[in-house]
């Protein structure tokens, strides 16, 4: 019995909102961090789920940039996340507001 | 020898190019010398064309057309730099290039110590290549260009002195002035290009017949727009006497002998379309004469020498276009000639009296000069004996051809023209009469406390050479018109050009001398009525009303109904248009802006989780608006 791919797009859908839940309720920038990460993941679900049910490699070939980016992305933000601990010793959102206009 | 014609243009030029390239560093009086041979070499080379169009037959109008460059080529417009030699064009050339020469010579001496002296003979010599190119163009466009920088040239050389308010200012009119005129030009070749899609003088006067008379109307009379402004003619005369703060060479040149006829030459030139207008021709011979009449009324009045010239110049002037609208073009030709050489001749005059009198250019303080300026004394008074209609000199009888043409039309007309001849002879008398007889003045304290002036000195020979050829040419001038040869002089040489379009007169012989005795009367009397009136006496304000004085008020009436209005206009945009409607509307965009910065700046919080709020919420709606076209 085969899964339906219906069933993996809910998933991905709830693992979405999921992530996109926890970065507006959460503060601690390296939780926030992680449900970025989840949300990109929900994405590349989809991405694959619907080129598993098209018949299209296309699909699978854009999760590869999605992971590229998302590598590139965590080595830029976790460096920043670092550098705030180091002048902080603590990382909550709505403390850094210093770039407001 | 026709071939000779872009000769006549080319020695003016070269003459300019090397003044304006190394003027300064030739200087005084090297630059004058150049000038002056070049403009001679343009007079020999007019001369040569001149016998070349001689030996042309008769029955082509005598033309020959010399084509040097296209021009302009776009779609059916053609523009040809190209030259039209022809008895007009060669008669003009003639006495443009003679004259300008003389009075180059002349300048040489006048223009003695001033500053710019090099720059003075540049504009001189770029003035006479201008006039050329006028006068020898083939097409009106190219006469355009001669018109404009004759223009330009009158407007640097009015301002020569032009850390003088006045200069500067008259200048600044005379530019004007000259571009209300040139509005009328302009028209007429837009009108005569879109009905005919030519401007070659030939062409044109081929195709005219072709065109409606409304259409030949209008077009005359936005010719005689661009004459009455290039030849100071009402409504816009009033430019040329203020032209007189200009040094006295270029009140000769320009603004006596040779630009300001360049509108009668134009109007001569489109001969055919002016005689096609019975309409036309009637408002140009009331221009012509209001004109005439007016500016020697006025000419009556004056206190400064080089004014009441300025105005009979404006009046003589009159006469030519008189002549034209009564198609009589050889009388405005001959009337031209004849008044370039005595008015070139009385100026030059004046120039020398004021030379004298170390720029002394009011009457009151002159009188008894004939003692001291010998030459200039006997000069002069050929030339005043000729502009009053005296015979056998050259004015008397051009003034009695433009006469005859004018009865010929209609005897109203004549009857105004002898007035003002009469006038013409008592306002040059009087002037006469103050500088040359009576007290002498300028030893005296001035009328305001002017100190007195030492003795006058007679001017040196470059300034009285040209007076002695100038006045040899006005005593024996008459004998290009005279009435009772018809197989000799300006008749049968220029009769080629004008064909059909000429009108003279075609009186008797004892209708002739009727008209000769009449004008030579009336001209005697005019010197007597003078005599007895101003003989020993400076000032008689009796006789010189303030309504002359002042122009008949011309001026001011221009002040009133443009000139301050004008301002207010000017005033109004200044202060309410450009500081409360554009600035506002500058100023109002920019703290529109600023306001709106403000308001929408503090949407940028700096909080990330507050513009992630904002990235789902538009996530969210935009999927609820999908969702709502999908179901």
């Amino acid at each position: 019995m085969s899964i339906p791919g219906s069933a993996y797009l809910i998933l991905a859908a709830a693992l979405f909102c999921i992530g996109a839940f926890g970065l507006l309720i959460r503060r601690n920038v390296l939780v926030m961090f992680m449900c970025v990460e989840l949300m990109l993941n929900a994405a590349n679900l989809t991405f694959v789920t619907f080129g598993r049910m098209l018949h299209d490699v296309g699909g699978q070939a854009s999760v590869f940039f999605v992971l590229v980016v998302a590598a590139a992305e965590v080595v830029v933000g976790l460096g920043i996340v670092v550098a705030i601990f180091r002048r902080r010793h603590r990382a909550v959102a709505d403390e850094l507001s210093s770039l407001k206009g | 020898m026709v071939h000779a014609a872009w000769l006549i243009v080319l020695f003016p030029l070269l003459g300019a190019v090397v003044l304006f390239s190394f003027g300064r560093r030739l200087g005084e009086p090297a630059a004058g010398w150049i000038g002056t041979s070049a403009i001679a070499a343009s007079f020999v080379a007019a001369c040569c064309t001149f016998a070349g169009v001689a030996g042309l037959p008769r029955s082509g109008g005598q033309a020959f057309t010399q084509h040097l460059f296209d021009w302009i080529n776009v779609g059916s417009f053609h523009a040809q730099v190209a030259l039209l030699a022809d008895p007009l064009s060669m008669t003009m050339c003639l006495f443009v290039t003679g004259i300008s020469a003389l009075i180059h010579l002349y300048s040489i001496g006048y223009m003695h110590g001033e500053r710019d002296y090099a720059k003075f003979f540049f504009y001189l010599n770029l003035f006479v290549t201008s006039m050329l190119v006028l006068v020898l163009a083939n097409n009106l466009l190219l006469t355009f260009v001669g018109w404009e920088g004759v223009g330009v040239c009158s407007y640097w050389l009015i301002s020569y002195y032009f850390d003088k308010d006045s200069a500067a200012s008259a200048g600044k009119k005379a530019f004007v002035y000259n571009r209300i005129g040139d509005v009328g030009l302009l028209l007429a070749m837009f009108l005569l290009f879109s009905q005919l899609h030519t401007l070659n003088y030939l062409d044109l006067g081929r195709r005219a017949s072709s065109l409606s008379s409304l259409v030949i109307t209008m077009a005359v009379l936005a010719l005689l727009l661009a004459a009455a402004g290039k030849s100071a003619q009402i409504p816009l005369f009033n430019w040329l006497p203020d032209a007189m703060e200009g040094p006295t060479p270029v009140s000769a040149l320009i603004h006596a002998a040779t630009m300001v006829t360049a509108g009668v030459y134009l109007l001569c030139r489109m001969h055919v379309l002016v005689s096609a207008s019975a309409t036309a021709t009637w408002v140009i011979c009331g221009i012509g004469l209001a004109t005439a009449f007016v500016a020697a009324t006025i000419a009556t009045s004056q206190s400064d020498i080089k004014k009441g010239l300025a105005f009979s110049t404006v009046s003589q002037i009159g006469y030519m276009v008189l002549a034209v609208g009564t198609g009589d073009y050889v009388a405005a030709i001959f009337l031209m000639v004849a008044h370039a050489f005595f008015k070139a001749l009385l100026f030059l005059g004046s120039g020398s009296v004021i030379h004298g009198l170390h720029g002394e250019q009011e009457l009151v303080r002159m009188g008894a000069l004939r003692k001291f300026l010998p030459w200039t004394y006997a000069t002069f008074l050929i030339g005043w004996l000729a502009i009053c209609g005296v015979p056998p000199f050259a004015g008397f009888w051009a003034k009695g051809s433009v006469l005859d043409a004018a009865w010929a039309k209609s005897p109203a007309l004549w009857a105004v023209g002898i007035f003002t001849a009469l006038l013409t002879a008592y306002y040059m008398s009087r002037l006469f009469y103050l500088t040359f007889t009576g007290q002498a003045r300028f030893d005296q304290v001035g009328p305001n406390g002017e100190d007195p002036i030492p003795t006058p000195h007679e001017s040196p020979w470059t300034m009285r050479l040209p007076l002695v050829i100038l006045a040899i040419c006005t005593t024996f001038g008459g004998v290009l018109g005279l009435p009772f040869l018809h197989n000799f002089g300006l008749e049968p040489w220029l009769s080629p050009v004008f064909g059909t379009s000429l009108h003279t007169p075609d009186f008797s012989v004892a209708t002739q001398w009727t008209f000769a005795v009449i004008d030579a009367a009336v001209a005697l009397a005019g010197i007597g009525l003078a005599w007895i009136l101003w003989r020993g006496r400076a000032e008689r304000p009796a006789l010189t009303p303030a309504f002359l004085a002042r122009v008949w008020y011309w001026d001011d009436a221009y002040d009133a109904v443009f000139g301050r209005p004008a301002t207010k206009l000017a005033n109004f945009s200044a202060e309410v248009v450009d500081q409360r409607v554009i600035d506002g509307a500058v100023l109002g965009s920019a703290g529109l802006v600023r306001r709106g910065a403000v308001a929408l700046r503090r949407i940028q919080n700096g909080q990330v989780r507050s513009y992630a709020i904002g990235i789902v919420a538009g996530l969210v709606a935009f999927l609820a608006f999908l969702l709502s076209r999908i179901g």
